[in-house]
């Protein structure tokens, strides 16, 4: 067992877990934060993105311990004083979502993407999302909410 | 007031999603909550000669340990086939038992053979480990094209063959042939997919001692069929105490309409051990036991004139079925497939005959499309090389063979209600600008690039109802779809559907729809759905049915309460029924023009009584309340279509197709939010095109799943598209009060022959599989190279 100190969503948390609990299990059933979800198990479908210390990561394929002291933004944590950020609110004017299921992800990502770069062209948003697997909007709405929040982060 | 309907409203379900509040099958815990973890065959047939569960119940933290034998001795029922099939001899199909533990026989790898139950999920992974099965490994049928001329893999089934059937005239399609110009011929693979919703199947399984009641949280796309299923055949539970919850449900694409061997065996079992269970797959399981979808081989002919009349039709398919026959795998490859095999075109005579063979692979059932895609692909692929053949343009030779009038009596089963085919495809010309296609391809090849432009126009029969038909050609149940509103007694409004929501947006659009037809804001509307124990009883979501169908009953369950509403309210006015007119919300009596909101006449029927002024303002004869249920059963199916276009550039050293323009026009009869249409149809492009470029299923001799991890099967991600282009032409529906025709299948069914015609097109007419990879592009390009060199 090892304990794992973090700070999540702004708040500091602290939690005795086995050694080998992965972020994606830590947030999910030590935290109850199930926003962050898991649709693999090989780093590859991105529906687990998180920030640790600002940076977007594939919190399925990071062990809790590792990031020990870190800060972690996870979806729930986005909407400010119940006000959605202007990716979420990006997402839903333009249908960037169905199922819901990869949301969060890509949200997470998409994010990540605007912090590194101010007014990505289509072609960089559709690179930077290459982690990130919907099955569900053909990503034409996705890129659309990137770039229509781009317009206003 | 403004309607709703034809509006581009956000969606209602947005604000929870994009804050991670949705709630998902797997996010829900139960106090005292058990871990269930499969143990599954690593041989794709095996005989079971003993499973020793010895060890793993002595295994730290396990709470139990089930086996086939439990299950049988239990007398729990097996998964089933929905769709019974005869044979053109007229015989029944042939169906093997699918116990959800099996016992005597594993037929595929990932098939369960016991289940671990364990404290925490550690504990179970390491209990299931202990679990030793002896098996005798047999030689497995995993080639379609084989099964028929291998070892029987089921008992009682001769030659792996279900069913051999037949839809059409052989006599009247063989003397077509006989005076055609030309006989054009394909032979096809329809390559198996896997459908990969992102979120993997799961449950939770709570059983309160106290009551008997079993509650199951599932990942269904049908919670009410999951439980009539579970409880007439499985024995689980009667009806009334077995409760099935589909929450927030993160697509299902056709996969999550079967009731799985896990739903069967944690609800069983959670009566047994007394405990909750929760069990969840991992991507790997789910890709080796999650329906898979398609995987036909086929051969094709369409018999031509000179002057390009398509004349007769033949079809000869092998439909894999994989180990088991479940709840859509027989009617996917017939009656969804056959009828629609003709496409939007005049055919005098045509047959299609499809033999459907078992595997020891993962069961094959609905996917997006179910049975249409691989139909249009099948005769789209035969208009477009006909159209090459005899030199003719490929957009004018679809036109000269559509229908010239509607109702279109199609060649083999469907009578066409409405559409306009020639504005489609005229509007997809015009959008993707069709003539300007050989400038583009010249500036390609200066760029040392291959060009290539595609076609296809399709029709499909979807809205999957009409109980009266789909039961005459075999159908266990009737598809019909329920709705109950209850405008309650404070003015909110709850509307129930037997739909479920796993990304079409019915919050939303049901919402729109209710608002509309009783004059209220939609803010008042909430749409609940996914739980047995709310509402009537629902046929749930697939064949693009949920607003044919389900959305018809609930404009009927409105209808209901206005016309109580108008009895009520004159009343209340003192005048005649006959004198109330209901618009926007109120109820008027012409005369006096004296009105009474709905929420006002909501609030009435709840006060039945008389006390000093006031009167009841129930009349004699209504019951309080203001609650309306409807069950809609349309008398055919709807039938959307449509011309897509696409252009693909080809780099000849790479063989990497690039698909450089898609252009999609549709007709959906009426569209009640514009926005979640668009939506649908990108999904549905996106997954088409996946199955022509990227996505494949591959099994290895032995049975093994190869592609059983997003590191091998290929997910299409952004950047393998361009931006859509849409359009759509509308002609309404007939068989519903809204028009409405259906749009959630329509883009999977009609981009893989769109973008696999510009693929050949751009090879010069050389034929090509599907997924159209880099590696097979590449070997074609160097074919290609040489078959030039030598002709010049």
């Amino acid at each position: 067992m090892t304990k794992v100190t973090l700070e999540v969503n702004g708040k500091k948390v602290s939690k005795e877990v086995p050694d080998h609990t992965l972020l994606s299990v830590f947030l999910r059933d030590n935290l109850n934060l199930t926003g962050t979800h898991v649709g693999c198990d090989t780093s590859q479908c991105g529906a687990c993105v998180v920030h640790v210390n600002g940076k977007s990561i594939k919190s399925c394929s990071t062990l809790a311990a590792d990031i020990d002291g870190s800060k972690v933004t996870t979806i729930e944590g986005l909407a400010k004083n119940g006000k959605l950020h202007p990716m979420q609110e990006a997402f839903k004017k333009t249908h960037g979502l169905q199922c819901g299921f990869c949301t969060p992800g890509m949200v997470m990502s998409a994010v990540d993407l605007l912090q590194t770069k101010k007014n990505p062209s289509e072609q960089e948003i559709r690179e930077w999302l290459e982690g990130n697997i919907c099955r569900c909007t053909g990503y034409q709405n996705i890129v659309a909410a990137v770039k229509e929040a781009s317009t206003k982060m | 007031m403004a309607s709703l309907v034809g509006s581009r409203v956000e969606r209602k379900e947005d604000g929870r999603f994009l804050q991670g509040k949705g709630r998902y099958t797997a996010d829900i815990n139960i106090a005292n909550q058990t871990y269930a973890i499969f143990v599954r065959s690593p041989h794709a047939r095996a005989k079971i000669k003993s499973v020793d569960t010895s060890k793993a119940l002595k295994s730290s933290g396990v709470v139990g340990v089930l086996t086939g034998k439990e299950i049988a001795e239990d007398k729990i029922g097996g998964l089933i086939a929905g769709w019974a099939i005869r044979s053109e001899d007229g015989s029944e199909m042939k169906v093997p038992a699918n116990p959800p533990l099996a016992k005597d026989i594993a037929n595929f790898v990932g098939e369960p053979i016991a289940v671990v139950f364990a404290e925490t999920l550690d504990e179970a992974k390491e209990g299931a480990e202990k679990v030793k099965v002896d098996y005798k490994v047999l030689k497995a049928v995993v080639d379609p094209a084989d099964a028929m001329k291998s070892e029987a893999i089921h008992d009682g089934v001769d030659k792996n063959l279900c069913y051999d059937w037949l839809l059409g005239d052989r006599k009247a399609v063989d003397e077509a042939f006989a005076k055609a110009d030309k006989i054009i011929k394909v032979d096809l693979i329809n390559n198996r997919l896997v459908p990969n919703a992102m979120e993997p199947r799961a449950c939770v399984v709570d059983y309160n001692t106290a009551s008997e009641e079993i509650t199951l949280y599932t990942t269904s796309q049908n919670p009410h069929l999951s439980r009539l299923v579970m409880s007439a055949f499985g024995g689980v539970a009667p009806e009334n105490k077995l409760r099935v919850v589909a929450p927030d449900v993160g697509g299902g694409f056709g996969s999550k309409i079967n009731v799985y061997n896990e739903e069967i065996v944690c609800s069983w079992a959670s009566k047994k051990i007394e405990r909750p269970i929760k069990w969840v797959a991992e991507r790997t399981e789910s890709f080796l036991t999650d329906t898979h979808g398609r995987d036909h081989v086929t051969h094709a002919e369409l018999a031509v004139s000179n002057d390009g009349k398509f004349l007769g039709f033949k079809n000869e398919t092998i439909a894999n079925l994989g180990a088991y026959a479940r709840v859509f795998g027989t009617v996917t490859p017939t009656y969804l497939f056959g009828p629609c095999a003709t496409g939007v075109y005049t055919i005098p005579a045509a047959y299609s005959n499809v033999k459907a063979v078992y595997t020891n692979t993962a069961p094959v059932d609905a996917y997006r499309g179910a049975g249409r895609p691989e139909a249009t692909y099948t005769i789209e692929r035969l208009v477009e090389k006909a159209a090459m053949e005899l030199g003719i343009d490929k957009t004018e030779i679809r036109m000269k063979n559509f229908p010239s009038e509607f109702p279109f009596k199609q060649t083999l089963v469907h009578t066409v209600d409405s559409g306009d085919y020639v504005a489609g495809l005229e509007k997809a010309k015009q959008m993707a600008d069709y003539a300007g296609f050989e400038a583009r391809r010249k500036k390609s090849e200066a760029n040392g690039k291959l060009r290539g432009i595609g076609v296809s126009s399709y029709f499909e029969a979807c809205g999957i109802a009409p109980s009266a038909a789909v039961m005459s050609l075999g159908c266990g149940v009737g598809l019909w779809e329920s709705a109950e509103v209850r405008f309650n007694p404070t003015g909110q409004i709850s509307v129930f559907t037997g739909a479920h929501s796993h990304g079409q947006s019915h919050d939303t659009t049901f919402a729109q729809i209710a608002a509309d037809e009783l004059g209220v804001p939609m803010e008042n509307v909430d749409v609940v759905h996914g739980d047995t124990d709310k509402g009537t009883f629902g046929m749930g979501t697939y064949g693009s049915r949920s607003l044919t169908v389900g959305g018809i009953a609930i404009v009927n369950a409105c209808k209901k309460i206005v016309a109580k509403g108008k009895r009520v309210a004159a009343k209340m006015l003192e005048v005649n029924e006959d004198e109330i007119e209901f618009k926007d919300g109120e109820f008027v009596a012409l005369k006096s023009n004296k009105k009474k909101t709905i929420g006002e006449v909501a609030f009435a029927c709840y006060l039945p009584g008389q006390r000093d002024e006031m009167k009841s303002p129930i009349p004699e004869g209504d019951e309080p309340g203001l609650i309306e249920s409807s069950f809609f059963d349309p008398a055919n199916f709807s039938f959307p279509a449509g011309s897509h276009i696409c252009e693909v550039e080809i780099d000849p050293d790479t063989g990497n197709v690039k698909v450089e323009k898609y252009t999609a026009v549709d007709d959906f009869g009426r569209i009640v939010n514009p926005m979640i249409v668009e939506g649908q149809v990108h999904g549905g492009i996106a997954q088409g095109i996946g199955q022509a470029l990227h996505e494949n299923t591959q099994y290895d001799e032995t049975g093994q799943l190869m592609t059983a991890s997003y590191m091998d099967y290929t997910m299409p991600r952004a950047d393998n598209f361009p931006e859509f282009n849409l359009g759509f032409t509308c002609t309404h529906a007939t068989s519903n009060p809204l028009g409405v025709k259906g749009c959630g299948e329509a883009g999977a069914i009609a981009s893989p022959p769109t973008v696999m015609n510009a693929v050949i097109d751009a090879l010069g007419g050389q034929e090509i599989s599907m997924p159209a990879t880099a590696e097979k592009v590449w070997k074609a390009c160097k074919t290609m190279k040489k078959s030039n060199a030598k002709a010049a």
